[in-house]
């Protein structure tokens, strides 16, 4: 057999890293979950949403999304994203009517004759995925964190249900799930953004309201939105690095 | 009290090392083993691309009407059960006319520009799709 070192080394060195990559592949096929291959990188990615208030019609379609994708419970007062109808005198900022009976769920439905003359709106809220989260800052073992993608996530596993995050957080956006006594929030649908889909709220809203964004990618939409629209988040007062976009938020929202 | 000293810590570095998972500060503090707690998840709704593999015909009606923005699953509810076993799992029909006023009924709150109706006064008893084209939502 003519074969010299040097071609001996190199062909066994490529059969070598083939291998190598052929055993890690097939690790994955035999877990039964491909989405565990390592093709996710979460550095690659720093997840936000963009709301466009002008475009909400409070169908409520999104909550009801939520809750069907993420098991949360069908009870008032458990949201993970919700949405708020604010009815304010022009006048009169300081003092908005808010109205979100059962979040939104149902959709909102006239129950009195509005005075045309008011200013109404929808305001959808979820998670804010601050930056700078205070309800982060506050868990005192460690079960809430902000991942390395930009979402602020709970380890159910490791959640005491000791409620201080349920205080810190300034939009309201935590509640305990009786059924583990553990807190739950959005997660800005990570077992679904990680798998290359959109979010559930995103997914169903039939106006094009709520965006997913992802701000590490130069293509994504969200840096038209952000350059062309007059944009807020939530509390800037608070300086929490939101990452909910509102185009058209009234100084009345809370 | 040396040796006290030395057995507490001895009992607290161990304890520690029992207690505190492996993964826990890989990535911050917190666990690092939460980020796949979170990821895997099952789908409840499947997504417009995997609507779109097969209803083609659908898909291209929708793209040419008002209604090209709205996926599939707005209406039809979530759907990653049919999408994962097309033939076992069949989904309901959307109810042709509760469904369109779930975004069309008229509210002094909605934006003008959204198209609404009254339901009441707006063909009362009948079906929407009677006269509308519900993937392309123009009068047929």
């Amino acid at each position: 057999m003519d074969q010299d070192r040097r071609t001996f080394l190199g062909q066994t060195g490529k059969l070598l890293v083939l291998t190598a990559s052929a055993a890690i592949a097939w690790e994955h096929v035999l877990a039964g979950r491909p989405e565990d291959a390592p093709n996710y990188r979460s550095t690659d990615h720093w997840w936000g949403m963009s709301i466009d208030i002008e475009k909400c019609i409070g169908c409520g379609t999104c909550v009801r999304a939520c809750k069907t994708e993420n098991d949360v419970l069908r009870e008032e007062y458990m949201f993970r994203t919700w949405v708020e109808r604010y009815v304010v005198d022009p006048a009169d900022l300081d003092h908005p009517q808010v109205d979100s009976r059962n979040g939104g769920y149902d959709g909102f439905h006239e129950r009195e004759v509005l005075d045309p003359n008011l200013k109404m709106f929808f305001v959808p809220k979820l998670c804010n995925h601050c930056t700078h989260s205070p309800c982060v800052q506050v868990c005192p073992v460690g079960a809430t964190f902000e991942s390395p993608d930009g979402v602020v996530l709970v380890d159910k596993s490791y959640c005491l249900g000791c409620r201080y995050c349920v205080q810190a957080c300034p939009y309201g956006c935590r509640f305990i799930d009786p059924r583990t006594e553990t807190v739950d929030k959005c997660t800005l649908c990570y077992h679904r953004i990680t798998r290359g889909l959109t979010t559930a709220c995103s997914e169903t809203c039939p106006t094009g309201t709520r965006v997913l964004a992802d701000l590490k990618d130069p293509k994504d939409p969200i840096h038209a939105f952000l350059r062309e629209n007059m944009v807020q988040v939530l509390k800037p007062q608070m300086a929490t690095g939101s990452r909910v976009f509102y185009n058209g938020l009234d100084g009345s929202v809370r | 009290m040396a040796g006290l000293f030395a057995v507490g810590i001895t009992a607290f570095v161990v304890l520690r090392w029992l207690m505190v998972p492996a993964d826990f500060g890989v990535l911050g503090h917190y666990r690092a083993g939460a980020l796949k707690d979170n990821m895997n998840r099952p789908l409840v709704f499947a997504g417009q691309a995997a609507c779109v593999e097969c209803h083609t015909d659908v898909a291209e009606v929708r793209a040419k009407g008002r209604h090209a923005r709205v996926s599939c699953e707005s209406c039809h509810g979530a759907l990653a059960v049919h999408a994962s076993n097309p033939d076992g799992v069949k989904p309901v029909r959307p109810d042709p006319r509760r469904t369109c006023i779930v975004c069309h009924t008229a509210s002094i709150s909605k934006p003008k520009s959204f198209p609404q109706i009254v339901p009441a006064e707006h063909a009362p008893e009948g079906s929407c799709a009677a006269c509308h084209v519900v993937h392309n939502p123009k009068i047929s």
